[in-house]
């Protein structure tokens, strides 16, 4: 445990100081949303249409933050170092998921108030905690994810592009959960609690996923 | 219990266009399955090669060692 | 060392036998089916299919973990043999599917068919298996990673196939629950032999292959000790474990 919050610790470190991939993904999602703009053209959307554009945004602003999760230990050699100390490896997954998992709560607490602004109908005041509820779930169903395909990519020649075409069939149940899941709650007078089944679905997802990515991360760091 | 019986229950073949989509479907099946069967068959002859010549290459290694050893002088 | 060829014969003969009783079966004892005909035949054939590649998938994730466990290469070989036969057999029901969506409903593809779209998903995901293995030259981490994935993946299959079925709608008909518990008797009887027969395929192709392999490696390791390290030419990189 001890392992684990001291890397994410220097994760967290190493982004606040030289701040990179967090900007990229926040500009990436902003500009995104303007694109959707003119290529629905429409000047509010709302409904299913609007939950389908935030996943959709919020998942490719995800991939830049993958794309990038482990560069620096491996062109540093920081999974020698991890390799060495006498740690339990699985540490660095829950350490690296972490890390991605609070990336991605940054990155919606600027882009979802971005969104309200500038493309959705509906205000997001009523909708909020479920709103927070379901995406809170995504992002850990995206970090988990994103971190064990992460760790798979960047050992391989084609590191990035193997990265997007392996987890993105993998995270599909997870979108289509909080797609369907924020539907409801962005509709024009919609509910303001989340339907059952999705979050149900996206709580599964999550937990069967991390056990399984806690138990085969070891297999990964071996050399 | 008669086969004959069976027969005389069934339906004869229907041959309207729907025979055509079943018909796609199941030469799909075969014709992946045989491109199974041809491909397996190259591998085959692959291997038979291999083994040729290994055959050939282990004599031809046996000749030149028999033929090393006559040239020694026998102490 | 395992020999594959051994009852292989009798397997395959067993196959033959009940994919001929199955066929015979479909079109001389299964009665038409009153909404769609004789289109509905294809069932026959797609969902043994279908349920083969699934469990073809799954199965391989568990050899995955076995050889993630014992580190013996021959199940990493055993996997990648399983995944890449429920590839080919997923294939055929990609085809079939399509085709039976067209005699349909006339359209080739329908979003609205829950399984054939978790089991695109499925392929998809699947598909990525041979690029990640290519990917990677050192042949244990290679095996070491796709084992990792075969794991994951298995995993994923009965996943995606829940949250599928709950995403789509119940508007259109459910083709596929034919297979729930509202068929007749002759029409399950036919449909459990073509089911055991396309999975009696799958394991006599899967032991097929595994001896195929099994043998040319044994040919290699042959020369290799017979005439020296030089005289065995090197594999060129591939995604199939050597």
């Amino acid at each position: 445990m001890k392992t684990a919050l001291t890397v994410l610790r220097k994760d967290l470190l190493l982004e606040l100081r030289g701040f990179e991939t967090l900007p990229a993904m926040v500009l990436f999602a902003i500009v995104t949303f303007v694109i959707f703009h003119f290529g629905l053209n429409q000047d509010t959307i709302d409904g299913q249409l609007a939950a389908g554009v935030l996943t959709v945004t919020l998942l490719f602003a995800a991939l830049l933050g993958i794309n990038r999760l482990f560069v620096a230990e491996r062109e540093q050699g920081g999974f020698d170092a991890f390799l060495l100390a006498p740690v339990d490896r699985s540490a660095l997954l829950v350490a690296k998921a972490s890390a991605l998992f609070v990336f991605l709560v940054v990155l919606e607490v600027i882009a979802v108030p971005a969104f309200g602004l500038l493309l959705l109908g509906p205000s997001l005041g009523p909708p909020l905690l479920g709103l927070i509820a379901v995406l809170l779930l995504g992002d850990v169903a995206l970090a988990v994810i994103g971190t064990l395909v992460s760790a798979i990519a960047v050992q391989t020649r084609a590191r990035d592009l193997i990265g997007p075409i392996i987890g993105l069939p993998l995270l599909l149940p997870a979108l289509i959960g909080m797609a369907r899941g924020l539907g409801p709650l962005l509709a024009m007078h919609g509910s303001t609690s989340p339907p059952g089944r999705w979050v149900a679905i996206l709580a599964l997802y999550d937990v069967v996923f991390a056990l399984l990515s806690y138990a085969v991360f070891d297999f990964l760091l071996e050399d | 219990m008669s086969v004959v019986a069976v027969l005389a229950v069934a339906p004869a073949l229907p041959l309207h266009s729907a025979g055509k989509y079943v018909a796609g479907a199941y030469i799909v099946f075969v014709a992946i399955l045989l491109i199974y069967v041809g491909i397996m068959a190259t591998r085959l002859s692959r291997t038979e090669r291999e083994l040729t010549e290994l055959r050939r290459d282990l004599e031809a290694q046996r000749a030149t060692r028999d033929s090393n050893r006559e040239r020694e002088p026998v102490a | 060392m395992t020999t594959y060829g051994r009852g292989l014969r009798g397997l395959s003969l067993a196959t033959a036998a009940t994919i001929t009783a199955a066929l015979a079966l479909t079109f001389f004892y299964a009665p038409l089916d009153a909404n769609q005909g004789f289109i509905q035949k294809i069932f026959y054939i797609h969902v043994p299919l279908a349920i083969t590649a699934l469990c073809g998938f799954v199965f391989g994730g568990v050899l995955g973990a076995i050889y993630l466990r014992t580190g013996d290469r021959k199940w990493d070989i055993r996997s990648y043999v399983a995944i890449h036969m429920a590839l080919i057999f997923g294939i055929g029901t990609l085809f079939t599917g399509t085709i039976w969506a067209k005699a349909s409903w006339g359209h080739w593809w329908v979003w609205s068919d829950p399984t054939l779209t978790s089991f695109l998903i499925v392929m998809l995901l699947f598909a990525t298996y041979q690029p990640l293995r290519f990917s990677i030259e050192d042949p244990e981490r290679q095996s070491r990673y796709a084992a990792v994935f075969a794991v994951v993946a298995g995993a994923f299959v009965p996943l995606n196939f829940i949250a599928v079925r709950a995403a789509q709608q119940y508007v259109h008909p459910r083709v596929l629950t034919l297979t729930g518990g509202n068929l007749p008797g002759s029409m399950r009887l036919t449909f459990l032999v073509s089911l055991v027969g396309i999975a009696l395929l799958y394991v006599t192709l899967w032991k097929y292959e595994m001896a195929a392999k099994a043998t040319r490696m044994q040919v290699r390791a042959l020369r290799r000790m017979l005439l020296g390290e030089d005289s065995v030419a090197p594999l060129r990189r591939s995604a199939a474990p050597s």
